[in-house]
């Protein structure tokens, strides 16, 4: 078993007739957590949504697990295990919270245990179990949508902005719970704007810029160095 | 958004208005049932056209049934889904007709039996179809809303050439099975037998769609995709084997509707889907694109509404549904009970 869970090598996408990735090359390592970063709109959703392949790859090759997955659909990448939380959370709102769960839990059915670990994390979800998902705050919308990614094992979490328009209580609710993923020994591709957060969770990180990584490396070398966050993101840790 | 996401709230501030607002659609249906009562005055006229309005509503509901969930869905608006009223009609009244003697017989199991033989077959049939009409006319204009509306219209016309192939060009006339001809009297109103069939077969159609959609892991796909089918496949499910599935069971109940009209008004005709379509249409504006329950009531309150205008004022008939669906959109622009969208 190779220690890289997920490559993508020169992988290009469009969106209508803009050329948005340019050639992505992105190694994930098996058991850590590998921060997708950069500044708005350089295309780290787009990744995510390639990966995933609801954008098509016109060019380069997306491995995962050993196979090459660049044609598979959708359907059938989840089932190779890859667990997504989109940025805008992709909440059944007609569903309620619990049949949300049920659906995520595609192999079967959603074991108590589980469920119970989820409401450990994630305390509102037990509250409003049986309530329509529309009618989720957004800081619970946000939960309940990490809470379907973890229904189950998957070999991979691609999780974008789960802090996004977040109040600092909830932050550390999302971080806390990440943080036990990550310690269960998970495999994690996370996009984030949160430096802090950034810095907390990630073993890793890929910098992207226009399309294109732009730089790779350790998170920690990377929070270490105001200088480099600067030239790459337009952001220092100074003042956060 | 809330930081507080332990607390419940609570409802004592909603307004009594506000907290009636999702059942509004529902209350619809009475409203204008005594909308009816008052109008017409007669208890007798008025119980007889209420049951002829809620028939000719519950048929309109099996045909559009399919027809929302397949837009909801795919996003496909298919402008052929009567070409399997009327071959579900064709089917199912020619394999009664060649039942004669079951279906003539004064025998109410044998009679039941022959109209159950005949919609099986005219299930089967417009089932099968669908799944053709699926594949060869509908996948290669996924996405594209033009190109759909004038291929399915040509696939609705190829059909109807079919049958007239088939059957010939002239309308078929014929009489509905012996024990379901007639009416039985009630508070001196006369309620036809099959009328009040075709409610409870209507009726058992919705609750066995709504418990389906409601307590079945294929039902929450449905619904889930109807919403966000991007983020149902993100989830492992093959969103497009679930699309043909719903095609393939919304074609066959457009058949079902199809028999149960076609003995409702003892005559078919190859063109009898496509002049239903126009309120079938209406009915799926009305109630809000993808909603099996909007399509319900949606296709009560058309019911009634043609019913009731048609006897107050007769001339009047032609637009008062145009009118109902007027109103709604003005009220609820996306349909009385739009699904939300995630786009
Ligand atoms: N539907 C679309 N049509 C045209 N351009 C699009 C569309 N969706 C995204 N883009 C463009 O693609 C680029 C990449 O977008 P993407 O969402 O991947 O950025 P991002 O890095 O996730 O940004 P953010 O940090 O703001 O979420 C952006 O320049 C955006 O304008
Ligand atoms: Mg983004």
């Amino acid at each position: 078993m190779s220690d890289t869970i997920l490559t993508l090598t020169g992988v290009q996408a469009d969106i209508a007739q803009y050329h948005i990735l340019q050639g992505v090359d992105l190694a994930v390592p098996r058991g850590a957590v590998t921060m997708l970063l950069g500044r708005n709109g350089v295309g780290k959703t787009t990744t995510l949504r390639t990966i995933m392949g609801h954008l098509v790859a016109r060019q380069g090759v997306i491995g995962f697990d050993g196979m090459d997955i660049t044609a598979r659909a959708t359907s059938a990448r989840a089932r190779l295990g890859i667990g997504y939380v989109p940025e805008n959370m992709g909440i059944f709102s007609d569903l309620t919270v619990e049949e949300n769960m049920v659906l995520a839990a595609v192999s079967g059915r959603l074991l108590a245990e589980r469920r119970d670990r989820i409401f450990a994390a994630f305390p509102p979800l037990r509250t409003f179990w049986t309530s329509d998902a529309g009618t989720l705050s957004g800081g619970q919308k946000q939960m309940l949508s990490i809470a379907r990614a973890m229904a189950e094992d998957r070999k991979l979490y691609l999780i974008d902005e789960p802090t996004k328009g977040l109040a600092p209580a909830i932050i550390s609710t999302m971080v806390a719970a990440l943080r036990e993923l990550k310690d269960g020994g998970a495999s994690i591709l996370l996009v984030e704007q949160n430096f802090a957060v950034a810095r907390a969770l990630g073993d890793h990180a890929a910098v992207m810029d226009d399309g294109r990584i732009v730089w790779s490396g350790e998170m920690s070398e990377l929070a270490d160095d105001a200088g480099l966050q600067e030239r790459l993101m337009g952001l220092s840790m100074e003042g956060k | 958004m809330s930081d507080a996401p332990d607390h419940r709230p609570t409802m004592a501030a909603v307004s009594f208005g506000a907290r009636l607002d999702w059942a509004a659609p529902w209350l619809m249906v009475p409203a204008l049932i005594l909308l009816g009562f008052f109008a017409i005055g007669s208890m007798s006229s008025w119980l007889t056209l209420t049951v002829s309005a809620l028939a000719m509503g519950m048929m309109i509901f099996v045909m559009a049934s399919g027809l929302t969930l397949v837009f909801g869905l795919m996003d496909v608006i298919n402008f052929g889904h009567g070409a399997f009223v009327s071959v579900g009609a064709f089917v199912g009244v020619s394999t009664v007709l060649a039942l004669g003697h079951w279906a003539g017989a004064p025998s109410l199991v044998l009679n039941l039996l022959a109209v159950g033989l005949g919609v099986l077959a005219a299930m089967l049939v417009t089932g099968v179809l669908g799944w053709i009409f699926e594949r060869v006319i509908i996948r290669p204009v996924y996405g594209a809303h033009l190109k759909q509306i004038l291929i399915t219209m040509g696939g609705l016309i190829v059909v109807e050439q079919v049958i007239v192939m088939i059957w010939g060009p002239d309308e078929i006339f014929f009489a509905r099975p012996e024990t379901l001809k007639g009416a039985i009297t009630f508070a001196g109103a006369a309620l036809e037998k099959y009328r009040l069939l075709a409610v409870a077969v209507g009726l058992a159609v919705f609750v066995a769609m709504r418990l389906v959609l409601r307590r079945t892991r294929i039902g929450l796909i449905v619904r889930a995709g109807v919403e966000n089918g991007e983020m149902v496949e993100a989830l492992g499910y093959r969103l497009g084997m679930v699309f043909v599935g719903v095609f393939i069971a919304g074609s066959a109940l457009a058949g079902l509707g199809g028999v149960m009209w076609g003995f409702y008004q003892e005559v078919i005709t190859a063109g009898m889907g496509e002049d239903m379509m126009v309120l079938v249409f209406i009915v799926v504006i009305i109630g809000g694109l993808g909603s099996v329950e909007g399509a319900f009531i949606g296709a009560l309150m058309v019911g009634l509404m043609q019913n009731y205008i048609a006897f107050l004022e007769p001339k009047a008939a032609l637009i008062s549904n145009i009118a109902l669906m007027t109103a709604i959109l003005m009220w609820r622009p996306q349909g009385m009970m739009p699904v939300v969208k995630a786009k």
